[in-house]
């Protein structure tokens, strides 16, 4: 689904990202760990391909397609959707006009609105005066009606509350076939036989493994991927020992 | 024949006829008057008028308890409208000279009637180069309300004229009026509007004013006084200007009774002109709310936006407050919406019209797709 070779990325002139080597195969969902500014949120944002995270070295290749010089709506449109941890205000702009930008037309803003506890939020301006968790809800619908195959999703529970972070990790399991949606008639086996969607989930605090299940977890430090393997053990051992000791693996 | 008096515009033109059915004007003058929000058809409307130059050509109400009146005459029927005229705004040279108004509308709604459709008012300019002035006075009585709409337009031919319009609105106890203002001038047209409106107890009074188009000159700076209790005033203001444009809109509130509120709105957006946006709000008594919002967009590397928002507190006890910003569309509001499947025009756009989507009351469907064709043609500019 989607690979990283060697990847390089610079902000500015400053180098944020090196030799990113990540391979994430059709249904499977991938978490991150790292501290605070080691580069989570860049390697999300270059994958999207925003213009402020500048490619220096290795390719983007998305379903066998190198799509490193790709504008973000080409990417929108092959399949990537991302989920913001901050995302900006759009005065002006509803979120059901967010919603059916992002579903073209192709599903009702209520429905999905209504799984994620948003009906009220829809004539309302996007992301204007949300909560934490209310703009965590507001992303997610608007993947829901994006419906891509690779999700991108940074920091999904951060500012969230214990209530609402079923319903996050349950509009994820959504999004990623892990479970079936109230609006899908296909029973949920056909589902998780034929899963598809692959997700790329950056958590800072782990807490979000509660509710989803992931395949592969990896330790971002310093720009670098420190190591890889099972989200869970991953998981464990920060909570031990902390990102410290990744500065023996990184280096 | 006209003859040239002032500041090179010619002051006199020769009376038109009064005109019986407005659909019989030309078609490209139709469609002119359409962008204003002005109906020839006179469907959905409680009463038309309409100037031409400086003849009133028609004058029609289509519901009781709603005049619309060519001032000079409602002045002579109802003597005791003279103690309304001239007493907001000051009178102009010639209506000093002669103790009679310039030609314009009246428009009054008698106590406690809601005008069931809006009334609309034309002033158009006909003749190249001239001088239109316009004396107008609204009258909303007690507990009665009215959506006025007046649009303000040059014929699809003229190119240089001077519009200057005085008028004098009075929202009486409980009553409430919407006035949306739509101007769609020449680019050779220099324009100055006076206007100021007297609000008494529980009356609402919301003004729209939308100018999409280019103009040589626009300078303006209406105010409200709010003098009774509850009173409350809303000023929204929609801007585009392109390049050659000048344009320095305000407005001003006097919050002076307690309870009284006022919000202004302004949106501006430069593809190239000059936008001087201005807004003033001066709490006089004590339990007084009032809000301002100047944002400005910049569309074009040239141009500029000078945003002036003014708080003025004469007592302790009010809440006054101001947001003001102006800048280009930000790249990451774009990128934002390209996640989510745009091309890059199409979330500018997006974004554009999201800012100009001010939400105004009572606006015709016609001009919201004016609206829209007016932020598609700014696209170019970009």
């Amino acid at each position: 689904m989607l690979k990283l070779e060697n990847l390089g990325v610079a902000v500015g002139d400053r180098l944020i990202l090196q030799e990113i080597n990540l391979e994430i195969k059709p249904g499977e969902t991938h978490v991150l760990f790292g501290p605070n500014g080691s580069g989570k949120t860049t390697l999300l944002g270059t994958i999207m391909g925003f213009s402020r995270y500048r490619v220096v070295e290795g390719r983007i290749l998305f379903k066998g397609e190198d799509i490193t010089a790709l504008p973000v709506n080409e990417r929108a449109v092959r399949g990537i959707g991302i989920a913001f941890q901050r995302p900006p205000t759009l005065r002006g702009v509803l979120l059901r006009d967010v919603i059916r930008i992002a579903s073209r037309d192709d599903v009702s803003p209520d429905a999905l609105a209504a799984g994620l506890n948003l009906t009220d939020f829809l004539d309302r301006e996007v992301n204007y005066g949300f909560s934490g968790g209310e703009l965590k809800r507001s992303e997610l619908v608007q993947l829901l009606a994006q419906n891509p195959a690779l999700a991108l999703l940074d920091e999904p529970e951060s500012g969230v509350d214990l209530e609402n972070m079923a319903l996050i990790g349950q509009a994820i399991n959504h999004l990623l076939e892990k479970e079936v949606a109230p609006w899908s008639d296909r029973p949920l086996r056909e589902i998780r036989l034929g899963r598809t969607r692959s997700g790329l989930i950056i958590t800072h605090t782990g807490y979000i493994l509660n509710y989803v299940e992931a395949d592969v977890g990896h330790v971002l430090y310093q720009g670098r991927l420190s190591c890889s393997g099972n989200p869970r053990e991953l998981f464990g051992c920060i909570k031990r020992v902390g990102y410290g000791e990744c500065i023996r693996c990184t280096f | 024949m006209a003859r040239e008096v002032e500041e090179g515009f010619l002051l006199e033109a020769e009376a038109h006829p009064y005109i019986e059915d407005l659909e019989t004007l030309p078609a490209e003058e139709k469609e002119r008057l359409l962008h204003t929000g002005v109906d020839v058809t006179g469907a959905g409307r409680a009463g038309t008028f309409m100037q031409l130059d400086h003849s009133v050509v028609h004058c029609r109400s289509d519901q009781e308890g709603v005049e619309v009146l060519n001032i000079q005459e409602a002045l002579e029927k109802y003597p005791w409208a003279r103690e309304y005229f001239g007493r907001l705004l000051p009178l102009l040279p010639e209506e000093r000279k002669s103790g009679k108004p310039l030609s314009g509308f009246f428009v009054r709604v008698l106590p406690g009637v809601e005008a069931r459709y809006p009334v609309q008012a034309s002033l158009y300019i006909g003749y190249e180069g001239l001088a239109q002035k316009v004396r107008n006075l609204v009258i909303v009585e007690e507990g009665a309300a009215l959506d006025l709409i007046t649009g303000c337009a040059t014929g699809a031919f003229v190119h240089r004229g001077l519009h200057v319009g005085v008028t004098e609105i009075y929202v009486k106890k409980g009553g409430r009026l919407s006035s949306t203002m739509i101007h769609n001038w020449g680019e050779e047209v220099v324009v100055r509007p006076r206007g100021a409106t007297l609000v008494e107890e529980g009356g609402v009074f919301l003004s729209n004013y939308v100018c999409l188009s280019g103009v040589k000159s626009l300078l303006m700076y209406p105010f409200a006084n709010l003098v009774g209790r509850e009173a409350v005033a809303r000023y929204n203001t929609i801007l585009i200007a392109p390049p050659g444009t000048k344009m320095d809109i305000g407005s001003r509130v006097n919050l002076s009774a307690p309870g009284a509120k006022a919000e202004l709105i302004a949106r501006a957006i430069t593809t190239g002109g000059e936008v001087i946006s201005r807004g003033r709000i001066v709490g006089e008594v004590a339990g007084v709310r009032g809000h301002l919002e100047c944002r400005g967009l910049m569309l074009s590397e040239r141009g500029r936006i000078y945003a002036v928002p003014e708080l003025e507190a004469l007592v302790a006890n009010v809440e006054l407050s101001h947001e003001a910003a102006v800048g280009k569309v930000a790249e990451e509001e774009i990128e934002y919406l390209m996640a989510r499947g745009l091309d890059e025009d199409e979330a500018t756009a997006t974004i554009v019209r999201g800012f100009l989507n001010v939400q105004i009351e009572g606006l015709p469907p016609a001009l919201q797709k004016d609206i829209d064709r007016a932020v598609a043609a700014c696209q170019l500019g970009i």
